[in-house]
């Protein structure tokens, strides 16, 4: 299944992550990612959720979200040139001989090591969910003890300002879906 | 003005128009109902059950095409409530739902009748609130009604902690004007997309019209009507969509989907555009949807974007209110007379056993159909609203009674809710006091809210309710009979004996199990003042024709069985096309269906596994199934 970058954003007020966390469980899709942070507005926040989903299927969470009450704005940066970031802490094993090959992989990766114990570091990364990722993976060998990761936050590229309240109302949000019809044809209930 | 905040709700459910209320009162919700007793200018109806006040708001919404209110305590209270408003929201009804809730320094301490409301009721209310500051409720209570009752309409919560009503707070009216930035419910189609749907309406040549309850929500029948005239295109209509366009009107072919008649469910298979409005492609009315209208390019005109590409693949989506949108297209919309596809649809039609029920004379036997269509002919020229419950009576509500105005039809379509219909009822007639309401409704579903006639005695209002027994759930035994051997699990059923049901709850009782006595019993029913309840004894075994199978092919019809007696009655000869003239019905073929189960002979059908003792009684003139009779004062009655 494709991966699908949604960002909306919504008012800041009680409840709205769960309704959009329960949209999307209700619904059936599954979420990847989704994160939560504050804008340069006051009262709105900005989720980027990643999700699995067809074209049409993204349409389909689009339009729901938009149905939200508090949901001020969404966009799918999908297909369009967009950043997207993430942040990672890896606490890896290190011994006096395998340190210096793990602080290779830190410059390498452009990460910092933030916490430095006689067993372990703990090191931090940001980049793309693909670099982290690879990050993992060449560190897993040493003994990784713990990672987490934030999960992606997306912004386009280029100079233009995304406003949380376009004068644009998303009409054709469904529409254009041409021949994908993916979403179409669910099993019928009976 | 300093009010406290139980003040508050009563002032401003009377700024919004409100003068009847639904409710329940309990602990958390005292402070409310204490305020209550000094506004007399809102009634208050005291149901016997939370879920008949939801059912009853939503009743009174769908009569009125204003806002229903429903009040209820904290815990069970609101919890009485889900059905009700799972039921809106399915069928898109305005209501607006007042809970209280414990103290909000006990919120989340599990306290005595704490529910986390606003959490339980998030997946079924269009929104929902929870209140814990006096300040916030007039704003609250205006946005609840705006969301409520704009763009798609739908149900909305508001949960407000106990200590909230009974502070106090200025009230400003004016300044508590609904804050939704993000709330957008009247978006506007693109204007390409115009052009678009003019391009393939005018070239169409075998369009129709898909009618659904959208269009009595926007009011949008003079505007439907107009299209289907100028470009002569015939409307089949959903089940919420009855009324919706007149029975008796010569473009309106008839219910679609399940429960259709066949020739509806053809000409969408055949056609080669399909114009839905205010209608979201229900798996009742689509069939399989890899086989659906597979010919036909999709023009969707609906308010709400995500209904859009949902089910069925759209080429060309209007976004928008119905109406507005329709008066964009009507101008630009060619005449045409379409006379091949109307000779299409006649010769369709004539393939059809019509309503056929209708034409056979009285065997001695009370048929459901015979009930409803008898009903029919005796409510027609009042002005009367039906209300259903879920099930066969239902569908054969659908089939045999002619529904010409909007709003004259009540029935729970999208979640299908037993025990929806009496207090639905209920609501209705509070919204119309001058219409007749009829309930009709099935020994299940009644029994699942029959507690109300409580309700209906109190309040000495006059619902009329004919009981469709058949000492089964109906429905669901023709879904054993035909999909699941006639293994009859859990669907005999014994009642009460209704009538002294209803003398019990000191209103008029009937009983009826003869077709030659339907019309008086109906007229009795109308000279009555009191709430007046008729158990009509029906056939046991009927079953709902036609039926496409869920998941079968929409056009796979299950047929009516063959009923030779009907070969010479020329079963509706009534209709006509478009153009005055009659459609060729008189080679009325009347050739059993696909069905095995249909034509199983009736002789060989078992009685009902806890109906041993009544004799298989069958009739030699009717293939009909006919089965279990009670011939003897048994159990049921």
């Amino acid at each position: 299944m494709p991966k699908h970058t949604l960002i909306a954003y919504v008012e800041d007020v009680p409840g709205v992550l769960n309704r959009v966390a329960s949209l999307f469980r209700r619904r059936n899709f599954n979420i990847d990612s989704l994160t939560v942070g504050r804008t340069e507005q006051a009262g709105v926040s900005r989720l980027t959720v990643v999700v699995d989903a067809t074209d049409a299927g993204a349409r389909i969470v689009e339009a729901n979200l938009y149905k939200l009450v508090n949901v001020l704005r969404v966009d799918d940066l999908t297909h369009k040139p967009a950043l997207n970031r993430e942040l990672g802490l890896v606490k890896v094993k290190v011994t006096a001989a395998t340190r210096s090959q793990v602080l290779e992989f830190v410059d390498m990766f452009r990460a910092r090591v933030v916490d430095v114990d006689e067993e372990s570091l703990v090191i931090e990364v940001t980049g793309t969910p693909e670099k982290i990722g690879k990050f993992e993976m060449v560190l897993r060998p040493y003994g990784i003890l713990e990672l987490v990761r934030t999960g992606s936050v997306s912004m386009a590229r280029g100079h233009d300002k995304l406003s949380a309240n376009p004068p644009l109302v998303r009409a054709e949000v469904a529409a254009s879906a041409a021949d994908d019809h993916s979403h179409a044809g669910v099993s019928m209930s009976v | 003005m300093k009010l406290t905040g139980a003040e508050i709700i009563w002032e401003c459910l009377i700024r919004e128009g409100v003068d009847v209320v639904f409710g329940y009162p309990g602990g958390a919700i005292l402070p409310t109902y204490d305020a209550m007793t000094k506004y007399p200018q809102i009634h208050h109806v005291l149901t016997r059950h939370e879920q008949g006040a939801t059912h009853m708001a939503d009743g009174y919404a769908r009569a009125s095409g204003k806002v229903g209110v429903a009040i209820a305590t904290s815990g069970p209270g609101a919890t009485n409530m889900v059905t009700g408003i799972a039921t809106a929201m399915m069928d898109s009804s305005p209501i607006v739902c007042i809970t209280g809730q414990v103290g909000s320094r006990a919120l989340g301490t599990d306290a005595f009748q704490e529910t986390d409301v606003t959490g339980v009721t998030l997946p079924v209310t269009k929104h929902n609130y929870l209140v814990t500051k006096t300040a916030d409720i007039a704003r609250v209570i205006r946005e609840a009604f705006y969301i409520a009752k704009s763009g798609r309409p739908g149900p909305v919560l508001v949960d407000i902690t106990k200590d909230a009503q009974q502070l106090t707070a200025e009230f400003d009216w004016e300044a508590a004007a609904p804050k939704l930035p993000g709330y957008r419910p009247n978006l506007r189609a693109l204007p390409t997309e115009y052009e678009r749907a003019l391009e393939l309406i005018n070239s169409a040549k075998r369009p129709v019209i898909l009618a659904g309850q959208g269009i009595k929500l926007s009011g949008a029948t003079a505007q439907v009507l107009e299209l289907a005239d100028t470009a002569r295109i015939p409307i089949a209509v959903t089940l919420l969509g009855l009324g919706v366009v007149p029975a008796s009107s010569p473009f309106n072919l008839g219910m679609m989907g399940m429960h259709g008649e066949a020739w509806v469910n053809q000409a969408i298979q055949q056609a080669d555009l399909l114009i839905a409005l205010g209608m979201r492609f229900d798996d009742r009315v689509t069939g399989n949807l890899k086989t659906y209208a597979p010919h036909a390019k999709k023009i969707h005109v609906e308010i709400d974007p995500s209904e859009v590409n949902k089910n069925v693949h759209v080429d060309v989506p209007l976004i928008g209110d119905l109406r507005e949108v329709l008066e964009e297209l009507l101008p630009k919309v060619r005449t045409s007379d379409r006379g091949e596809w109307w000779a299409k649809i006649a010769e369709m039609k004539g393939d059809s056993a019509v309503r056929d029920i209708q034409a056979l004379p009285d065997n001695g036997h009370l048929y459901a159909a015979h009930v409803i269509n008898d009903l029919w002919r005796a409510t027609k020229d009042r002005d009367t609203i039906v209300v259903t419950d879920v099930g066969q009576h239902q569908m054969w509500e659908a089939q045999y009674y002619r529904h010409e105005k909007p709003r004259s039809l009540i029935t729970s379509g999208g979640l299908g809710t037993m025990g929806f219909a009496l207090p639905a009822a209920i609501g209705a007639k509070f919204a119309c006091p001058e219409k007749d309401v009829w309930v009709v409704v099935g020994d299940g579903g009644f029994q699942m809210t029959s507690c109300e006639l409580a309700t209906a005695e109190q309040e000495g209002i006059k619902v009329n309710v004919a009981i469709i027994n058949n000492a089964f759930l109906g429905m669901v035994r023709q879904w054993q009979e035909f999909f699941y051997e006639k293994r009859y699990a859990a669907t005999p059923m014994t009642g009460p004996d209704f009538v002294k049901l209803a003398e019990a709850y000191r209103l008029n009782g009937l009983r009826c199990d003869k077709r030659a006595e339907v019309n008086s019993t109906v007229k009795a029913v109308l000279a009555d003042k009191r709430t007046t309840v008729v158990d009509f004894v029906v056939e046991q075994e009927d079953a709902v024709f036609p039926m496409v199978p869920a998941g079968a092919d929409l056009d796979a019809m299950i047929r009516r069985p063959k009923r030779e007696i009907l070969a010479e009655s020329g079963a509706d000869k009534e209709w006509q096309m478009p153009n005055g003239e009659s459609a060729a019905v008189s080679e009325l073929t009347l050739t059993g269906g696909p069905s095995k189960a249909a034509s199983v002979p009736a002789a060989k059908r078992k009685p009902a596994p806890s109906l041993k003792k009544k004799s298989a009684e069958t009739s030699k003139k009717s293939s009909r199934p006919v089965v279990a009779k009670a011939t003897k004062a048994g159990k049921r009655r």
